[in-house]
């Protein structure tokens, strides 16, 4: 049975640098809190993760059959959606950012980050025992 | 999106809010400083924010980027107050015009003050966010340790 880093590692990688994205994202959001007009911006997370593992990704790229055809298209995303959050309460300047909601899902966030972190080193501890043979 | 992008954008949005609270401390500074004219009063000073795409802010192209998903805050500009301000009788102030009038800013206290705390609070908030994004940067280094 050959070991590659893709089977081994399985969904924790793709989860590690989606919530990365979304702490990005997230942080974007309290970083606005004070912007008139700014709007708060969210992914669905589980949907990311989704387009991820199956390979499907949010890329509008054209195709190009020829090497002198120009890659064109919206790049953008990347591979998520950036939605906007509806706000419980509108605000007259515009602004949608709730400072408790985005403060609450940074934490969230962070915390789910630490989690696919000690998923994602145990796998690695549990390579590099299967190498030594320990 | 890289983790290290967080950093940019939080220091941006601390950045405009120290602004804030430098424009609020010299409002507030300034709000007893009567003069003789209209024209050479003191008037209330608040910057306008606005956001800023995370290429731009790396000094890339903002059109093309891979990223557009990071947003930070940039001060557009410091506006003077608008609003009228304060004539006051006061013939015996060595400012006084010849109808012993003097004139202070259109500085509202209370309002400064509301700033004041807001802004503050904003910081500490981006300074929060910083703090957890070196904690996510300082843990993914010790990946496989």
């Amino acid at each position: 049975m050959a070991i590659t880093f893709e089977k081994a590692l399985g969904i924790h990688e793709s989860a590690m640098r989606l919530r990365g994205e979304r702490a990005g994202m997230l942080a974007s959001n309290l970083a606005n809190t004070d912007t008139p007009g700014y709007k708060a911006r969210d992914f669905n997370f589980q949907e990311a993760l989704d387009r991820q593992m199956t390979g499907r990704n949010g890329d509008f790229s054209l195709q190009t059959t020829q090497h002198a055809h120009i890659r064109g298209g919206v790049k953008g995303l990347g591979s998520v959606d950036a939605l906007y959050r509806v706000p419980n309460q509108p605000s007259i300047d515009g602004n949608t950012v709730e400072e408790q909601v985005e403060h609450a899902e940074f934490m969230k966030n962070n915390l789910e980050f630490q989690a696919s972190f000690t998923f994602l080193n145990s796998k690695f501890k549990g390579l590099s025992k299967a190498i030594k043979g320990e | 999106m890289s983790l290290s992008n967080i950093f940019n954008v939080a220091g941006s949005g601390m950045n405009a809010q120290s602004i804030r609270l430098n424009t609020t401390a010299s409002n507030i500074a300034n709000a007893e400083a009567s003069s003789a004219s209209a024209d050479t009063t003191y008037r209330g000073r608040h910057p306008v924010f606005a956001s800023v795409q995370a290429a731009m802010l790396n000094g890339g192209d903002a059109l093309y980027s891979e990223d557009q998903s990071a947003v930070g805050v940039r001060v557009d500009g410091i506006v003077e107050s608008q609003a009228p301000l304060q004539p006051r009788y006061e013939p015996e102030s060595p400012n006084a015009d010849e109808d012993g009038y003097v004139y202070y800013p259109n500085v509202n206290v209370v309002e400064e003050m509301t700033n004041m705390i807001s802004a503050s609070r904003s910081f500490q908030v981006n300074v929060e966010v910083m703090n957890s994004a070196k904690q996510m940067v300082q843990r993914v280094l010790t990946l496989g340790q």
